[in-house]
């Protein structure tokens, strides 16, 4: 890391202490109860102390998002490949993802608990529901956005369909998978998260409602706390992917 | 430096086992025959575009022919047809004795960009071509750092496309163009985006490359001075709808040096050239 590149990361970071500070001295000077809201140390404290139940609780919200989230990638690649190539598909598949895209998900997860019951199969099709949309729309982008001059040169070598796609538009597109797997991964943990608040017996957001049932403030905020960490574990698990899959793209820095 | 005047005995290293042909001593039989190629543009709701009118030159095997002529006469066109890469509204191209109806996978081309993979390595980007072509042996591997060597970029293997300038890039483009020991070498504006210097290199290295392989090249460009230095014959396309305005044989002696450039026959074929191109009279 750069002594720039240090001191950018510095200023979210002083930010975020300098808030957690005003909103410790807000709760102390008002003496607001800690139900409606907690202080960041209580928060703090909490988040450490009950860890073994947050862990346990994360589990199940953990394993929602990434199989969703998988199972996105595993639908939504494909899918996108037909959008890209194929006219047909194009004019017939894709105003139909948009259209159903624009259901609101929160709406249609009751109908999801209904189908596929309280357990973490309904979770994960929440999540794959919200993660699949970018990863179709940015697969198809990448593909599309293949460079003509590298299309051309592959077909004055007499490169085969099947060439053409897994040496050529595939590594193209790579850049776009990514940034498309970045918001799904995000977008999955909230699915799930939509998916324990409707009907659910475990995850951190059946522990977050279960904790404001009990009034036990300080416990649901720590459950935020986890579900933004794995949040942002997982992003940070793919951005590790990407740096491993694309070396070229850190060639091309410096 | 690449030395172009470099004595070439029979101890020099062959190319990856391509036969040397020094452009001088190679039969001078018709390799390619372009007859009354003609190129209309479909266009939705309006009349075709043509874009040749009609073209009929021979090319020699050996021999590199440049075609040169205005911006927008249709010079990419007629590379593309001879490429097989689209189809010709009428006429006859023939190349090597077959009819040209499609990509050939002994044609090697070399387009205006580098047009590199981003994602392969300097030497991946050079194996593409055999890799489709299904034979990227070792052999292929020693041709591909064999032909690195000789552009100047031993070295640079394992580099990245984004690591490396313009002109390095076009290297890359050049080698990967060769590695499957073409028969034909296909260049459109090859050097048209690069500086003055740089492009003064590479027309050696290209003369360079073509003595020791014994390639036969068309070379498109809008250059009189590179169409000149570096062709065995210049054919000069008339302004869109292309026509063969006049074909200059240069017969200036290879290997060819950067002296060349001033020497008085070189000016009067460069004001030929000019001539037919309509700039001085
Ligand atoms: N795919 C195409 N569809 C329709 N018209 C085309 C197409 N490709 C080229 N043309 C037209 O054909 C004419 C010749 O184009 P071409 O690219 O061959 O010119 P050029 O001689 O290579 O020009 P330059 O030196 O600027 O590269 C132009 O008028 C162009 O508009
Ligand atoms: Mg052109």
């Amino acid at each position: 890391m750069t002594p720039q590149n240090l001191t950018r990361s510095l200023y979210p970071l002083v930010g975020i202490v300098v808030i957690l500070a005003l909103w410790q001295l807000y709760t102390w000077l008002s003496g607001i109860s800690p139900l409606v809201l907690p202080s960041p140390m209580e928060i703090g404290s909490v988040s450490i102390k009950r860890h073994d139940l947050l862990l346990q609780q994360t589990w199940p919200t953990f394993i929602e998002t990434v199989l969703g989230f998988a199972l996105a990638l595993l639908i939504g690649v494909p899918l996108a490949v037909l959008v890209a190539n194929s006219r047909l598909f194009n004019l017939v598949l894709y105003p139909i993802l948009v259209a159903t895209q624009s259901i609101p998900k929160v709406a249609i997860a009751p109908i999801i608990l209904v189908w596929f019951g309280l357990g973490i199969s309904s979770k994960l099709a929440l999540a794959f529901l919200v993660a699949f949309f970018p990863i179709v729309v940015d697969t198809a982008a990448g593909l599309q956005a293949t460079p003509p001059g590298l299309l051309e040169l592959a077909h004055a070598l007499c490169a085969s369909r099947r060439q053409v796609f897994f040496k050529v538009q595939m590594p193209a597109a790579l850049p776009f998978i990514f940034a498309g797997s970045k918001v799904a991964i995000t977008l999955a943990v909230i699915g799930a998260v939509i998916g324990e608040f409707v009907g659910s017996m475990a995850g951190l957001g059946n522990l977050v409602l279960a904790a404001n049932s009990q009034l036990d403030g300080p416990l649901a905020w720590a459950a935020l706390v986890w579900l933004s960490a794995l949040g942002i574990l997982l992003f940070a698990a793919i951005a590790l992917v990407e740096w491993l899959m694309m070396p070229w793209e850190r060639a091309s820095q410096h | 430096m690449i030395d172009s005047t470099a004595p070439r005995g029979p101890e020099q290293p062959r190319l990856g086992g391509a036969t040397i042909v020094s452009p001088a001593d190679s039969p001078r039989r018709a390799f390619g025959r372009f007859e009354n190629v003609h190129k209309a543009f479909k266009r939705p709701g309006q009349t075709p575009l043509t874009a040749i009118e009609t073209v009929t030159f021979d090319l020699q095997s050996g021999q590199l022919i440049s075609l040169l002529g205005p911006s927008g006469c249709g010079k990419t066109t007629f590379l593309r047809i001879a490429a097989g890469l689209i189809p010709k509204t009428s006429g006859i191209v023939e190349i090597n004795g077959a009819e040209v109806e499609r990509p050939q996978p002994d044609f090697g081309m070399v387009f205006q960009q580098p047009n590199l993979m981003p994602w392969r390595t300097v030497l991946k980007n050079v194996l593409f071509p055999v890799e489709i072509q299904g034979d990227a042996d070792g052999r292929a591997v020693q041709r591909a750092a064999e032909l690195l060597s000789l552009v100047g970029l031993s070295g640079f293997e394992h580099s990245y496309p984004a690591q490396l300038s313009g002109g390095m890039q076009q290297r890359v483009a050049l080698c990967r163009a060769l590695v499957h020991q073409p028969k034909l070498l296909l260049m459109d504006e090859p050097f048209g985006a690069l500086d003055e210097l740089t492009r003064m290199e590479m027309q050696d290295l290209l003369l360079d490359i073509r003595a020791k392989t014994g390639a036969t090249l068309m070379l498109v460009t809008h250059s009189i001075s590179e169409a000149v230095y570096l062709s065995d014959r210049v054919a000069v396309f008339s302004p869109r709808p292309a026509r063969i305005a006049d074909v200059i044989a240069v017969d200036l002696p290879y290997p060819r040096r950067p002296e060349a450039r001033y020497a008085p026959e070189f000016t009067e074929l460069e004001h030929r050239a000019s001539r037919a191109l309509g700039i001085t009279r």
